[in-house]
């Protein structure tokens, strides 16, 4: 191969950079004046809390936006992005946190349908000797033929990334492309593209909140905090404490509640064999058996879909428990409205206006779910009557600083962290014996998430039994006395929190592939 | 042979009901498959159906050429269907309702028009002998096999091999399973939408021109008695393929077919019990094939009946 080749095959890699990219939604300054500059041949990281300006930021680069002001240069000459086909033109490409895939395809059709010159009659024989002479140039392996429903997280966001390298884009954008995936295929495919980049083949801009990952593979970083850039630099220059200083800024984080030592452990919730099918009727949990005591934070690890929805969902009552028994101080427990309020159970998870909250219902009426049916809402029964709901609702939002204008503003307008307090406001401000939490943090800023997470550590220091699934390992780590794996709908791993570390949970999650 | 003759009768005479009346079930089912298949459910079909038989029956009166007839039934058929996927497209429009108010606008339509065309008789569709090599005077008239029935099975093989094989085909079934996949490949779904459901409109006339141009053969109102209803639930059966839907057109062919055949051989007693074994049939595979424990296997993941 001569040199010349060489330079056109290895350093194909591009650079990126915007000049005073400002964006502005009606009175929101999402952007303000953001240059960012990554060299080819980098892995750059881009930092930032929910709501910082990273995702319309990219998306301006993507085209999916035109930026108010600002320009962006594609390997030093002007390039104009008016949508994502043109970006793509320039080798930009983008691996979004939701798959793009479609589940019904194989992974050979989703490669080559994505192709801007799919042919109109498909050669299946020339296009897979073709696309398995790609895949001998990648560093990822994945199975052709099976539809993209049938693969594991880790196979589709390989894949996810393979179909940009298959279009040949040479500027990666990255979206938080470790969520779904366990600490190892996180470090295997980060890895991978680290050792693309390194070759000069590949560029990579990556959306992150995770440390961790930014120490561990990228080369810069640049860090945004309400549409600013607030600090930027080579990654071996700065420290964790650096970059989440820039990230937070000034804002006043809760301290994190201190846990309490409970003398007197009671068997509070006891999970006993715990079967239960999906949408699909295949079994999506499987001899699930756990104890929690009170005043005791049990911890479920896992990455998502190894069937820790499914389990939250028969303990609130959503999917019908196949077969197992639910007890509560000994007696056999059903997921039923007068048992819950008997026993004390209570509970929130995630994303609350598409799970336990009514988005277009007001804030007081969201927030009286669990006591309209009683004295002094209901003074009679089938009878409501407003005042006294308006008079609690307005008395939890001073306890539990919900900002809202009204509480009769309906509760979907309010910010994910605010409408996340107005839950909490509700599960939490009675008596609590027994508390399910699915990722009570997931898309919250910093604030919000220490308000959360102290809120939880304290109904465990007042005795409540919880069980903790979360998706975010440091959640779980931060918070739990015990912890508990699930991986393919079963425990697979269990211990007290004293006795382990990050790095055995994270094998136990990975499971037995 | 010739055991038990009255067997022998039934059988015969469902084996050719069965190729007779599957016919318009093929079409529209097809029809409705590759609609649903983009992602959108087309109720609106039976209307299509109906509106397709008057108007092939009509063209074939007025012109003497029964394929004229057929040719423009479906034109008329793809017509409703732009008219579907145009509606669909507006916003905060339900496909489900928009079906609805077709089927009612196409009935209504084609009963208006067709009036005059309940008493003159029109040229009817040929068909082509297969059964010479028999003496058997009921195998000879069951396999006396219209045209559009091959032409039906050809589609079904082209469909179901298209489906993989083709750009078209694959764009479909992206569109039809993941808009949001669809929309970042640069695909404009509600353009794929508007043309699949005009090709099924169009599927969907022919069937109808079969039931006024072949069998029964005479345009009446009381034509199509929801095969274009049953069609919709055929798909559910046949999983969204289209090879299952030529079998699922066969078995509720049959099942059709079961009331005249009885009465063929002197069975009169629950003629009416019989005749209605189609929508029993429909019933029975709605109950078997659904559940409220799971959702439905093979559905295209944008259809709004299984989001």
């Amino acid at each position: 191969m001569s040199v010349a080749q060489v330079l056109e095959t290895e350093k194909r890699a591009i650079g990126v950079e915007t000049i005073g990219m400002t964006k502005i939604f009606g009175n929101l300054k999402a952007l303000d004046d953001v240059s960012i500059r990554v060299k080819p041949g980098t892995f750059h990281a881009l930092l930032g809390e929910n709501g910082a300006g990273k995702s319309t930021l990219v998306k301006c680069m993507m085209g999916f936006y035109q930026p108010t002001r600002g320009e962006m240069l594609v390997n030093d000459r002007a390039g104009s992005v008016p949508n994502p086909r043109a970006a793509h033109a320039l080798g930009i490409g983008m691996v979004y946190q939701h798959f793009t895939l479609v589940p019904s395809l194989t992974a050979a059709e989703n490669l080559v349908i994505a192709r801007a010159d799919t042919p109109t009659v498909i050669d299946w024989g020339k296009e897979r000797k073709a696309l398995k002479a790609f895949l001998e140039t990648t560093p990822f392996k994945v199975p052709l033929d099976v539809p993209v429903s049938g693969l594991s997280a880790g196979e589709k966001q390989k894949l996810e990334i393979l179909k940009q390298l298959y279009l040949d884009q040479r500027f990666l954008i990255l979206d938080e492309p470790t969520s779904v995936l366990t600490p190892d295929e996180a470090d295997e495919v980060l890895g991978l593209l680290r050792a693309m980049t390194e070759a000069g083949e590949l560029t990579i801009l990556m959306i992150t909140h995770k440390f961790r990952e930014v120490t561990a593979y990228a080369d810069d970083v640049t860090v945004l905090r309400r549409g600013r850039v607030v600090g930027a630099g080579r990654v071996q220059d700065l420290s964790v404490a650096d970059m989440s200083r820039m990230m937070i800024g000034e804002t006043e984080i809760r301290e994190s509640a201190t846990r309490v030592e409970q003398p007197l452990k009671k068997l509070k919730l006891e999970l006993a064999g715990l079967f239960a099918d999906d949408d699909e009727e295949l079994p999506a949990i499987e001899a699930i058996s756990l104890k929690i005591h009170s005043g005791e934070i049990l911890g479920i690890a896992g990455v998502s879909g190894n069937g820790q929805s499914e389990l939250i969902e028969v303990l609130s009552g959503q999917r019908l428990l196949k077969h197992g028994r639910i007890f509560i101080d000994k007696q056999p427990y059903e997921p039923q409205r007068d048992q819950m309020d008997r026993f004390k159970v209570f509970g929130f998870s995630e994303e609350p206006l598409r799970n336990v909250a009514v988005p277009r219902m007001s804030v007081a009426e969201n927030m009286a779910f669990r006591t309209f049916d009683k004295a002094p809402i209901s003074p009679f029964r089938g009878w409501l009557s407003p005042m006294p709901m308006r008079r609690r609702a307005k008395e939890l939002i001073t306890a539990y600083r919900v900002k809202t204008p009204s509480t009769e503003e309906p509760i979907e307008n309010l910010s994910g962290g605010n409408v996340q307090r107005a839950i909490l406001a509700r599960e939490l401000s009675g008596d609590v014996d027994v508390l399910i939490v699915a990722n009570p943090c997931f898309g919250l800023d910093f604030a919000s998430v220490a308000e959360i997470r102290a809120q939880i550590m304290e109904q465990r220091n007042k005795g409540a039994a919880i069980l903790l699934v979360s998706e975010d390992l440091d959640e779980i780590l931060e918070l739990a006395d015990k912890v508990a794996v699930m991986s393919e709908g079963r425990i697979s791993y269990q211990s007290a929190m004293a006795e382990t570390d990050r790095a055995t949970i994270g094998h136990a999650m990975a499971g037995h592939h | 042979m010739g055991d038990d003759p009255g067997l022998m009768t039934v059988l015969l005479a469902m084996f050719a009901g069965a190729i007779r009346v599957s016919t318009p079930f093929l079409f529209v089912s097809l029809g409705e498959m590759l609609t649903e298949k983009s992602g959108r459910i087309n109720l609106g079909l039976e209307g299509t159906l109906v509106f397709g038989a008057m108007s092939g029956y009509a063209i074939s009166y007025h012109t003497g050429s029964p394929w004229l007839g057929v040719l423009v039934a479906g034109f008329c058929g793809s017509l409703f269907g732009a008219l579907h996927g145009f509606l669909c497209k507006l916003p905060k429009v339900n496909d489900i309702a928009i079906g609805i108010a077709l089927m009612l606008f196409g009935t209504g339509l084609a009963f208006f028009f067709g009036k005059p065309y309940i008493q003159p008789s029109a040229p009817r569709l040929p068909s082509i002998s297969f059964g010479s090599w028999s003496d058997h005077p009921g195998i000879r008239q069951a396999l006396e096999i219209n045209p559009l029935f091959l032409l039906g099975i050809a589609l079904a093989v082209f469909l179901w091999w298209a489906l993989r094989n083709t750009r078209f085909g694959l764009i479909i079934r992206t569109t039809g399973d993941s808009a949001p996949a669809a929309l970042a490949l640069g695909i404009d779904v509600n353009r794929v939408r508007l043309l699949s459901t005009m090709a099924g409109g169009f599927f969907a006339g022919i069937g109808g021109s079969f039931l006024s141009l072949y069998y029964p053969g005479s345009w009446t109102e009381g034509l199509s008695s929801g095969q274009g209803l049953m069609a919709v639930a055929l798909v559910i059966f046949a999983r969204w393929n289209p090879i299952y839907c030529f079998w699922a057109a066969l078995l509720f062919g049959a099942a059709g077919a079961l009331g005249p055949a009885l009465q063929s051989i002197g069975v009169s007693r629950g003629y009416h019990f019989f005749n209605a074994a189609p929508y029993i049939l429909t019933l029975l595979i709605m109950i078997a094939s659904t559940s409220p424990r799971r959702s439905l296997k093979g559905a295209p993941g944008e259809l709004s009946i299984t989001k």
